[in-house]
């Protein structure tokens, strides 16, 4: 049962479908071992912006504040989509490399472990 | 009728024999509610009031302690009673106690007067009457104290309006939402006796006494006239459990169910008050560490052995908390500084002396994962560099909070858990709170996330001062980090400390 309800078959309304963010999907960025940045982040984009933009603008912007930010070096970063290994390619948007609505990017930059090593 | 009637009588007169069975309607039509949560009442005349208060002697009880305690603020507010607080600091963990419990108090209010209307025992009813009306004498003092801290600190002004639309008084008003959409035995589990038996010590007893060592007057007087009325309400929370698992042993299941829940529900919430023990008190009563060990671990504890006799065991995922007591805090603070920016009360990282109180109250965590953090953070500050975090956070889609939280047993790694559910993902931060989603999804795919509604363009616009707009906070007044805060500015001036550098505006004069 999906809710214990006074009505019978009582159904919510998800707030939270594609169809409210006006083009855009909303997914995730989580930069391992840099818990300086408190949780991850979200970003509503449209699913046809190229990956490069969130390499080359957006997570920049997102997280060029931390010292460990000029160790990045894309062609290294490890990536994980929705919890599997994942090989984005640049060029192609986000949508073709199989970033959905409410999708979860993890990255691991290599030798990069936060603010005294401390995941931070 | 001259002989005076003894306590016992009085009792059975004045509430028992103020019920009676209805002739020319059915039960089922006068309590509708009774029935869809799927627990078995078989007698309504077993339930114990503990405390026999007739609802005569409940009203003169209370009238003595309202006239102590307006004595108590008006001489409070004459005295200028704020200016014995320890430092202004301390005011931020009262904008967010006054912001984000004051509006749970009428919530209850609002709450067991529902469930007293929908319980077909009389005694059941006095005693939910008597807790609603005590919600709303708890509510209108604390606006008295938010009324008198208003006229001297920013971000009190508009609690009511806030609690609607701020991203972090999501988190405590979904909580309450939460309960009172349930059906009323739920929301008396939840909230009598997961919350108010089994974890309000933890609010009230470091809140509290954290007033009164930081000079809280007016916090203080509140607290323990709310107190004597908590002692009732926990003492309800238990009747309510023994009550439920006596009547039938079906229903030991969805208690058990219920408690795992609101358990979580209420761990994930208290956080909040740990990080204003950890961080946002000058002067400390102890950490969330100790009080998580005394009010939890043994009291608790002792509590859930005491519940086996009815097959009800500890929460599950318990364990979870005993490993996070020594995280949670930090992490939790951390998420605040992040976005101060965005919130209507302010933040500072700690001086030496506080950050050797929190490496000596957590030896196994904090100069390890949290010292480096928080040491890089004020030094950045000092450069004037003070970090804001550029983007809006990932939610857990149950306790609203941003997933800040590690993964158990591993202090750097983000804990993730997500949900598919008709064609939608839902993302959680911990196995307690994807639990209680896969439960009821028809109910939590529902829940106003703040981030969403912010990208969903709900929420005034795109930008911070947009959306604080529409929070109706004061951009460059109650958000951004406690050093340039015009309260801070404020305090100096009328302490006649050394000024400092600061072009705050002088909005409170």
């Amino acid at each position: 049962m999906a809710v214990k309800a006074i009505t019978p078959d009582y159904k919510g309304e998800a707030l939270d479908g594609v169809d409210n963010f006006h083009g855009n999907i909303m997914f995730h960025v989580n930069w391992e071992k840099h818990l300086m940045f408190c949780a991850p982040l979200a970003f509503a984009m449209p699913p046809d912006a190229p990956f490069s933009t969130l390499l080359e603008e957006t997570l920049p912007t997102a997280y060029g504040y931390h010292p460990d930010w000029k160790k990045v070096d894309w062609s290294k970063v490890e990536w994980t989509l929705d919890h599997e290994p994942f090989d984005p390619k640049p060029d192609a948007s986000l949508e073709e490399n199989g970033i959905v609505h409410r999708s979860l990017l993890r990255f691991t930059v290599p030798g990069a472990e936060g603010i005294a090593d401390s995941g931070s | 009728m001259s002989r005076k009637l003894n306590l016992r009588e009085r009792y059975q007169r004045m509430t028992r024999d103020l019920a009676w069975e209805p002739s020319y309607q059915s039960k089922s039509d006068i309590y509708p509610q009774m029935e869809f949560e799927g627990i078995k009442i078989e007698d309504w005349d077993k339930w114990e009031d503990p405390f026999r208060l007739t609802m005569d002697s409940y009203w003169k009880y209370q009238a003595e302690k309202e006239r102590k305690l307006y004595s108590i603020i008006d001489a409070f507010a004459q005295n200028n009673g704020h200016m014995n607080v320890t430092d202004a600091r301390y005011v931020n963990a009262l904008k967010l106690f006054l912001t984000g419990v004051s509006p749970l108090e009428y919530a209850a209010h609002r709450g067991f007067a529902m469930v007293g209307r929908q319980f077909p025992g009389a005694g059941a009813q006095v005693a939910c009457q008597m807790q609603s009306i005590d919600e709303l004498r708890h509510v209108q003092t604390q606006i008295h104290t938010i009324s008198h801290y208003n006229k001297y600190f920013n971000g009190f002004h508009d609690f009511r309006h806030m609690h609607d639309r701020v991203w972090y008084l999501s988190v405590p008003k979904s909580f309450f939402d939460d309960a009172m959409s349930a059906g009323p035995f739920e929301f008396i589990t939840a909230i009598s006796f997961s919350f108010e038996y089994v974890l309000t010590n933890l609010l009230f007893m470091p809140f509290m006494s954290g007033a009164a060592f930081n000079g809280d007057m007016a916090t203080v007087t509140f607290g323990f006239s709310a107190q004597s009325d908590e002692s009732r309400h926990m003492t309800l929370g238990l009747e309510v459990i023994k009550f439920m698992a006596e009547q039938h042993p079906d229903n030991i299941p969805i208690i058990q169910k219920w408690i795992d829940k609101w358990f979580w529900r209420g761990y994930r919430l208290l956080t909040l008050v740990g990080m204003m023990m950890d961080y946002m008190l000058p002067k400390k009563v102890m950490s969330w560490r100790e009080a998580w060990e005394i009010y939890f671990e043994q009291n608790g504890g002792a509590l859930f052995e005491d519940m086996a006799r009815y097959g009800l065991r500890m929460p599950k995922y318990w364990e979870q908390t005993i490993e996070g007591k020594d995280h949670i805090t930090h992490q939790a603070w951390g998420i605040f500084y992040n976005y101060t920016h965005a919130a209507a009360f302010h933040t500072w990282m700690p001086d030496n002396e506080e950050m050797d109180w929190l490496s000596a109250k957590y030896p196994d965590s904090f100069d390890q994962y949290y010292r480096p953090r928080f040491e890089h953070w004020r030094e950045q500050a000092e450069a004037g560099n003070r970090f804001y975090n550029p983007t809006l956070p990932m939610l857990c889609q149950t306790c609203q909070i941003p997933m800040g939280f590690t993964e158990p047993g591993d202090p750097t790694t983000i804990g993730f858990r997500a949900s598919d559910f008709e064609g939608n993902r839902y993302h959680f931060c911990s196995d307690g709170c994807k639990d209680i989603f896969d439960n009821e999804p028809q109910k939590f795919c529902q829940a106003w996330m703040p981030v969403h509604q912010i990208y969903q363009g709900n929420c005034g616009g795109a930008t911070v001062p947009d959306v604080l707009d529409w929070y109706h906070l004061n951009f460059g007044v109650d958000n951004f980090d406690y050093a340039q805060s015009p309260d801070r500015q404020h305090w100096q001036q009328w302490k006649g400390e050394a000024a400092e550098e600061s072009d705050a505006p002088d909005e409170a004069a």
